[in-house]
């Protein structure tokens, strides 16, 4: 597992992964909104609002899957002190946080047609609430100390305890009977969402989740380099700016 | 083990009770708090009784909030919380006795204050006993839970309005369930289930709780 952690491997990995989650994301999104906004029909209820579902859907998946991701680089960054999982889960948060609040901003906007309000304090959306707080809380703690470094433990606990809030998201429609539907996508019996519609919803999850480790990437070679920037100064190798400061070491392939 | 849980229970009693205006800060905020209510949302007595359970939950949230950073902090910056660091006896031991200490000098105190408030704010009589109940099921929870935050926070910057914003998210359960069990309780409902609950989640927090928030303070001193 440590065998990641080296930074050449670390960047010829991602160099393989990047383009092909770049493709993925351009041609999924692409077949996504095709078939969610022409070739798939509207609800025989809803209209056309229906089609707000394939954002918020994969939204709401995409900001529980990254808690997830993010919580399990946490345990790793306890458990094992993998240099990898802090920079994947710092990089991961900003992520998680625009999807968490995609998925209560697209709720929201589909809430007001069809409930008849913007907002209500049902118990799905106040566990998305605490998961937008938590990752709010999380971000916060992660930049909260001076000291570099300082802040990995006590940002990886806080990410460990959060955790308890993604079985009560999960739950929450299950075990509180309110305006929220009840789980339609991962349950024992098959989806009941018809098929037709089911092929753009599972297309954006797609898209989504390809945007994700596309962005995970991008920003985990972005924080590398900003930590091994900072190494350099913090040892007067270079000025802020990355210009050298005289003699400098053999730059390892990046 | 036990002893030295039990030294550092009564040392933080101790602390507490010596200088006194610890303990009344936070039982002041409560009142003064819950004295600008009338006066924000109108005296009349039926819009008083829609709100007072909520009020009262919420005031005492945030009043043991505002008393979490003397579980830590004080201790942090003399550098006795580093000495019990370095003893034998668990952190996690350590974190349940001062979490225990902080509970009795703060938990406690609200729940016996919370009914005379509530009163205040004109709460039918009926659901007196469930916010009691309530708090004094859920005050534990806000202790241990608030202990995780209050040890994250060491040595950051801001750390009392950061503890805020790391801890009140988690306190949410419980505000939820505690004045559910009083708004039940008023409309006669059985309020039994949301007891339970509380007592589910003090439970769960005794063991889980002190185990963070004794790794959290062991990372402040590396």
């Amino acid at each position: 597992m440590h065998r990641f952690a080296n930074p050449t491997r670390f960047f010829r990995i991602s160099n393989a992964i990047l383009p092909v989650a770049a493709a993925g994301f351009a041609v999924l999104t692409v077949l996504g909104l095709y078939y969610g906004l022409i070739a798939s029909p509207a609800d025989y209820q809803q209209g056309d609002t229906v089609r707000i579902m394939y954002i918020h859907v994969p939204a709401a998946y995409m900001a529980v899957m990254i808690y997830a991701v993010i919580a399990g680089a946490s345990a790793s960054v306890l458990i094992w002190k993998h240099p990898l999982a802090e920079i994947t889960a710092r990089a991961a948060a900003p992520v998680g946080l625009a999807f968490t609040f995609l998925c209560l901003a697209t709720g929201s906007l589909w809430g007001k047609p069809m409930w008849g309000t913007w907002w209500v304090w049902d118990a799905r959306l106040t566990s998305v609430l605490i998961l937008f707080f938590l990752y709010i809380g999380y971000m916060t703690l992660a930049n909260a100390f001076d000291e570099p470094g300082r802040a990995s433990k006590p940002a990886a606990i806080l990410a460990l305890v959060g955790v308890v809030n993604l079985p009560i998201i999960k739950f929450s429609v299950d075990w509180w009977n309110t305006l929220h539907q009840p789980a339609a996508l991962i349950r024992l019996d098959g989806p009941t969402i018809a098929p037709e519609m089911l092929t753009p919803l599972f297309l954006m999850m797609g898209s989504f989740t390809c945007f994700f480790i596309l962005v995970l990437g991008l920003r985990m070679r972005s924080e590398y380099a900003a930590a091994r920037l900072r190494n350099a100064m913090s040892r007067g190798v270079t000025t802020p700016d990355g210009v050298p400061n005289g003699p400098v070491g053999r730059e390892p392939a990046a | 083990m036990i002893r030295a849980m039990r030294a550092v229970f009564m040392r933080d009693l101790r602390l507490v009770f010596r200088q006194g205006a610890d303990l009344a800060l936070a039982l002041a905020f409560f009142l003064i708090a819950a004295s600008l209510f009338p006066l924000g949302v109108g005296p009349s007595p039926e819009t008083l009784a829609i709100v007072a359970s909520g009020v009262v939950w919420v005031l005492s949230l945030l009043s043991v909030m505002l008393s979490l950073d003397r579980l830590f902090q004080s201790d942090y910056d003399d550098g006795a919380l580093e000495l019990m660091a370095m003893t034998a006896t668990p952190m996690a031991l350590l974190v349940l006795a001062k979490a225990s200490a902080h509970w009795v000098t703060t938990g406690l105190p609200l729940t016996l204050l919370a009914p005379v408030i509530a009163m205040m704010l004109n709460l039918p009589a009926d659901g007196l006993l469930a916010l009691v109940l309530g708090l004094l099921l859920g005050t534990p929870a806000m202790s241990l839970i608030g202990a995780i935050g209050a040890a994250l926070v060491l040595g950051a910057r801001r750390a009392s309005l950061l503890t805020a914003l790391l801890v009140l998210p988690l306190y949410i359960p419980v505000l939820i369930f505690g004045v559910s069990a009083v708004d039940a309780a008023v409309a006669g409902l059985p309020w039994r289930p949301y007891m339970l609950i509380l007592a589910a989640i003090s439970m769960a927090s005794i063991p889980l709780a002190p185990w963070a928030a004794g790794a959290a303070v062991r990372s402040a001193f590396q």
